[in-house]
């Protein structure tokens, strides 16, 4: 399956990475390259198979509801980039 | 039926389906030990996995469990025994995951029903598609620096139950009296406090309009409505924008708005514009959430009465009017007070009493019913004052007045203060002999016929006595002394 | 005596008896990593915090209270958090991120009474078979081709620091993660044990995630038996990782004393690849003659859906992934590279942060989880995991353990496979099977290729079943009697 440019420029916006129109043209053709190789599967015949949820078998633990965590405001900025009085900072969002 | 609103050139219906996020009521977040107030310090209320530092995990809030059950078995819907969280994907300054920890195709609970009560005294089934949990986003404050957002993740993980309407609701009337349902079954159960001022309870609203008949419409979402008065407002405007689109022969994008109560208008919200991929996949650092069927059991066994029921039992059982049960009930606490005081007393005085005096000085001042300084008990003893004769309807109007004032019981005020009526009828004969002896003109009308001039003795009588005379004695002496 | 050389196992005996000091050894090892420091292994050395540790622990032993691991020195894989030390994840998109937590893995390490000199160097993120994606530079082996010695290879990934530096005789033991072989195969690659515990048996708590699902910590050691000590001290329930299985932990180390007879061990004819190199061949018909000898039944079994793990891996972890490396965005911790506003500044910070094999897979993952994909790609994958673990609990059946080669071949030259994803990947395809369902392996150093370079064998388990596991491992480690040293150690 060939993955084209277009693909290639939807997909980095929602990852949120900057490629350039050379980085685009390499990942057209590397992801093309691995989904040729991915359909492989398509061999596998996974009617009335339960998509695997989780390898352990088991379900959700609870916690109990103990509020004994948070409280340390300067840990939590403490490696930001950037934080203006506990305040984590970021180019201005308009909603 | 729904309102039909004329355009220019045709007829429209407007059909509503709501999305109520309610912060379920906790003491730590839904997957974080963090405590979950409302309003501290920017940032204090965070641990390391609402922060999403690197290498946390999520542990799942037993009680945020137990909350999104029973409020499924109080909107009368299935419980679904396994559940499955999923990872919604999208990039948000207050989302530090990058992704919301949501249920998608597995929610905790499915298909349920609210009943509504319309203004005109009708109702109305709003079917309920599901209920699912997720994690609040912190807040981004947009006000603080002329360039930069600040971001506060405090309310980051905090417990959302969203719950969806099915699009049955065809006016604002509809849409408004459904949060309140709803508002009242959350607060009943405990699940949530309903506040919308703090954002404990908000609604995304979703609106699209059609020519009678007609399949859906294209609808647009508005996010993030939070008061009553507002979902009204947004509803009203985004239909009529629609309409005038359409009526123009365009189309309606399928969108999402913000509603600005400053300029009474709803705007594309600009940060949502592409947001239309979420890579929704089960989160694998939660195993799907397996529930046995005898916990579903225990905790509808522990319910309370639900308002609907309640109201029922209170035009059954106690004879009031559909409406006064109405107001009665909407508050648990206002029916529990009902409840006590009304227990072998006569209803109706009784919930003239708490509609008429007690939510008068409730909301004169501000304050809610636990708040208030006369108890149902309290209450109770005043009535029974006027029950047995001890005062005046008009008396105890002044006793209820001091109690709350005061906080003391009706008996001592009445006591201290000698407000007893006068029910010895020698006493209260000398003195309506005298008034009759002294106003022969005025005994002769009545002696004469005129029936309605006896009021005007009984006044004199009250007067004479403080009011403490009673009535009914006084008007059954001069009825016997005024025969003709 | 060269206390560099010893097992974990030696030099806890001597530390015990009062032969050695945990000082001398620290700085033994203290003075091996400055002598491999051409191999790149470490990103962090913590060699201060190591002697003032090694001197508590010495003064710990004197109250006869020490732990199992009390005065041993070891590297941690930079894929753990531990408490005020940088955790990059080899990555530049954490340049400087110190966590004020500890993982709780190298808690668990800490307060068994083990010593640590440094964060190992790795792929980035975990994504790598060959320890080239570093943003720290790659790792050398210290092993080299007997006829081609100026050669630099790989250690294998993505825990090749790990791997080399116990390879190199610069720790002890080390941490290291195993996502779709990123312990074994390293091990193999260095002439190591690297054991992957089952999913679920060591807590996730602290960790950086590459592939929740997948994701496990385990030992890099000399030995098997060191191996079983530091898994058992290691693993453990922990309510803060809601995959971490509550089960007890058993005693591994004494699980070494039973053999292996009457024992299963199954010789899956899918791991069979057509083109597959002589010698890792004739090493793995090697190791079923080894447990013939030593009394265990070998059976034939069909693992039909083996060749579909490599390319369902592909999908699921980068779909993981994907969303587990969201939050690197420049807000709360790492770089962050401006831009014109917050879309640029993720752009920009995304884009320069991470290298090129993390943004690939990344993409994919995106890809396969996008509107119209989901099925076709992600959902499918996971159904035909579902097979593949089906596979596996069929051979249970009648057989207890599984034999195959750990690596398609030996360590190979450093930039061979970086502009060649697929190659690169199929390095994978004997670990990833038992990761995509869960189970522990372990991989042993069985022999040398014909260019001088160690070859591993890989056992695999039931669920839990780490103590059958160790029973394997340590016949083949006693048969093959693997004893070189590779050339640059220190």
């Amino acid at each position: 399956m060939s993955v084209d440019h277009k693909t290639i420029q939807k997909i980095a916006h929602l990852a949120r990475i900057r490629v350039s129109a050379e980085e685009r043209e390499e990942l057209a053709s590397e992801l093309s390259n691995i989904f040729d190789w991915i359909e492989e599967l398509d061999k596998v015949d996974t009617n009335d198979v339960d998509p695997m949820t989780s390898v352990v078998q088991a379900s959700a633990t609870l916690r109990k509801d103990n509020p004994n965590d948070g409280g340390y405001p300067k840990k939590i900025t403490a490696n930001a980039p950037e934080a203006v009085e506990h305040f984590f900072t970021v180019p201005k969002v308009v909603e | 039926m729904g309102e039909i609103l004329k355009g220019t050139k045709d007829e429209w219906e407007v059909v509503i389906g709501l999305e109520v996020h309610a912060q379920v009521l906790a003491g730590s977040k839904l997957f974080s030990g963090a405590t979950a107030e409302f309003g501290a310090e920017p940032n204090s209320q965070v641990s390391f996995v609402d922060a999403a530092m690197p290498g946390m995990l999520p542990v799942l809030n037993e009680e945020s469990v137990r909350q999104a059950v029973r409020t499924g078995l109080a909107v009368n819907a299935i419980i679904n025994l396994r559940s499955v969280f999923a990872r919604k994907n999208y990039f948000y300054p207050d989302l530090p995951q990058g992704y919301q920890i949501s249920q998608y195709e597995l929610p905790i609970v499915g298909e349920g029903a609210v009943e509504i009560d319309l203004p005109d005294g009708g109702g109305k089934t709003i079917g309920i598609e599901r209920l699912h949990l997720e994690q609040d986003a912190g807040k981004s404050l947009h006000d603080l620096h002329p360039t930069k957002s600040y971001i506060d993740l405090n309310r980051s993980g905090v417990t959302l139950m969203e719950i969806v309407s099915k699009p049955d609701m065809s006016s604002a009337d509809e849409a408004v009296a459904y949060i309140a349902k709803l508002r009242s079954i959350l607060r009943y159960i405990g699940a949530c406090d309903g506040n919308m001022q703090n954002g404990s309870m908000r609604a995304d609203v979703n609106v699209s309009v059609r020519n009678p008949g007609d399949k859906l419409g294209t609808r647009c979402e508005i996010k993030n409505v939070n008061s009553l008065r507002f979902v009204r407002q947004a509803i009203n405007f985004e239909a009529r924008r629609q309409i005038e689109i359409l009526e123009n022969g365009d189309i309606i994008d399928q969108e999402t708005r913000l509603y600005d109560p400053d300029r009474d208008e709803t705007r594309l919200m600009r940060s949502k514009e592409d947001a239309h991929d979420y890579r929704y996949f089960p989160d694998p650092d939660l195993l799907p959430l397996d529930l046995e069927q005898s916990y579903v059991d225990e905790l509808k066994a522990d319910l309370p009465e639900l308002p609907d029921i309640r109201k029922k039992r209170f035009v059954a059982d106690y004879g009031l009017s559909v409406y006064d049960a109405s107001v009665l009930v909407a508050e648990r606490d206002t029916g529990d007070y009902f409840d006590s005081v009304a227990k072998n007393r006569d209803p109706k005085q009784v919930a003239n009493w708490i509609t008429g005096e007690l939510f008068g000085h409730l909301k004169k001042n501000d304050l809610t019913l636990k708040e208030a300084p006369v108890s149902a008990k309290k209450l109770g003893e005043l009535i029974d004052l006027i029950t047995n004769n001890t005062i005046s309807g008009r008396t105890a109007k002044e006793v209820f007045e001091k109690m709350w004032r005061t906080g003391s019981d009706a008996n001592e005020i009445v006591e201290s203060e000698g407000l007893k009526q006068i029910t010895d009828a020698g006493a209260i004969e000398i003195i309506v002999d005298k008034i009759i002896a002294e106003n022969p003109k005025n005994a002769d009308e009545v002696r004469g016929g005129n029936s309605k001039a006896i009021g005007w003795f009984v006044g004199q009588v009250m007067q004479a006595t403080a009011g403490k005379a009673n009535p009914k004695a006084v008007n059954e002496l001069l009825r016997n002394k005024l025969k003709d | 005596m060269i206390l560099t050389d010893l097992t974990i196992a030696e030099a806890r005996n001597m530390l015990n008896a009062g032969d050695i000091s945990s000082v001398e050894l620290t700085e033994a090892h203290i003075r091996a990593m400055e002598a491999t420091s051409s191999l790149n292994l470490f990103i962090t050395e913590t060699c201060e915090k190591a002697l003032s540790k090694a001197k508590e622990s010495d003064t710990q032993r004197l109250s006869g209270n020490q732990g199992k691991l009390e005065g041993i020195p070891i590297g941690v894989k930079d894929l753990f958090c531990t408490h005020g030390v940088m955790a990059s994840a080899a990555s530049k998109i954490l340049t400087g991120f110190t966590p004020c937590y500890e993982s709780t893995v190298t808690k668990n390490l800490w307060d068994a009474g083990a010593v640590m000199l440094g964060k190992t160097n790795m792929d980035e993120f975990a994504m790598g078979s060959s320890n080239e994606t570093s943003y720290y530079g790659p790792v050398t082996n210290p092993w080299q081709r007997a006829n081609e010695p100026k050669v630099k290879l790989v250690p294998g990934g993505s825990s090749g620091g790990s791997a080399a530096a116990v390879a190199a005789r610069t720790v002890m033991g080390a941490l290291g993660t195993d996502t779709g072989g990123s312990i074994r195969q390293p091990a193999s690659f260095c002439g190591v044990v690297g054991m992957k515990p089952t999913y679920g048996r060591c807590s996730r708590w602290g960790m950086i995630a590459f592939a929740s699902s997948l994701d496990q910590a385990g030992p890099l050691t000399r030995t098997v038996r060191d191996s079983a000590i530091m898994l058992e001290e290691m693993a453990g329930y922990d309510a803060k990782d809601s995959t971490c299985v509550d089960i007890g932990v058993p005693e591994y180390e004494a699980s070494l004393e039973k053999d292996v007879k009457g024992v299963r061990v199954g010789v899956p004819k899918e791991y069979f690849l057509e083109g597959m190199p002589e010698e890792i061949r004739s090493i793995w018909d090697q190791g079923i003659t080894w447990f013939k000898e030593a009394g265990a039944e070998v059976v034939d079994v069909s693992l039909p859906h083996t060749k579909y793990a490599l390319p369902t891996y592909y999908i699921v972890a980068p779909a993981e992934a994907s969303s587990n490396l969201a939050r690197y965005d420049g807000v709360r911790y790492g770089i962050r590279i401006e831009g014109k506003d917050l879309q640029e500044m993720y752009e920009n910070t995304r884009a320069e942060g991470f290298g090129r094999e993390v943004r690939r897979r990344i993409m994919i993952g995106t890809y396969v989880l996008s509107a119209g994909y989901y099925d076709a790609y992600y959902l499918k994958a996971q159904k035909v995991r579902t097979k593949i673990a089906a596979d596996f609990r069929n051979s249970w059946k009648t057989v207890d353990l599984l034999l195959t080669p750990t690596a398609p071949s030996a360590a190979f030259v450093q930039g061979e496979k970086m502009n060649d994803p697929i190659a690169m990947y199929l390095n994978d395809i004997f670990t990833v099977p038992a990761s995509m369902a869960g189970l522990p392996a372990i991989s042993v150093p069985a022999g040398l290729s014909s260019d001088g370079l160690p070859l591993g064998l890989q056992l695999i388990a039931k669920p839990f079943d780490e103590e059958l596991l160790f029973r394997g491992a340590g016949i083949l480690e006693l048969a093959a009697n693997f004893k070189e040293k590779p050339t640059l150690a220190a």
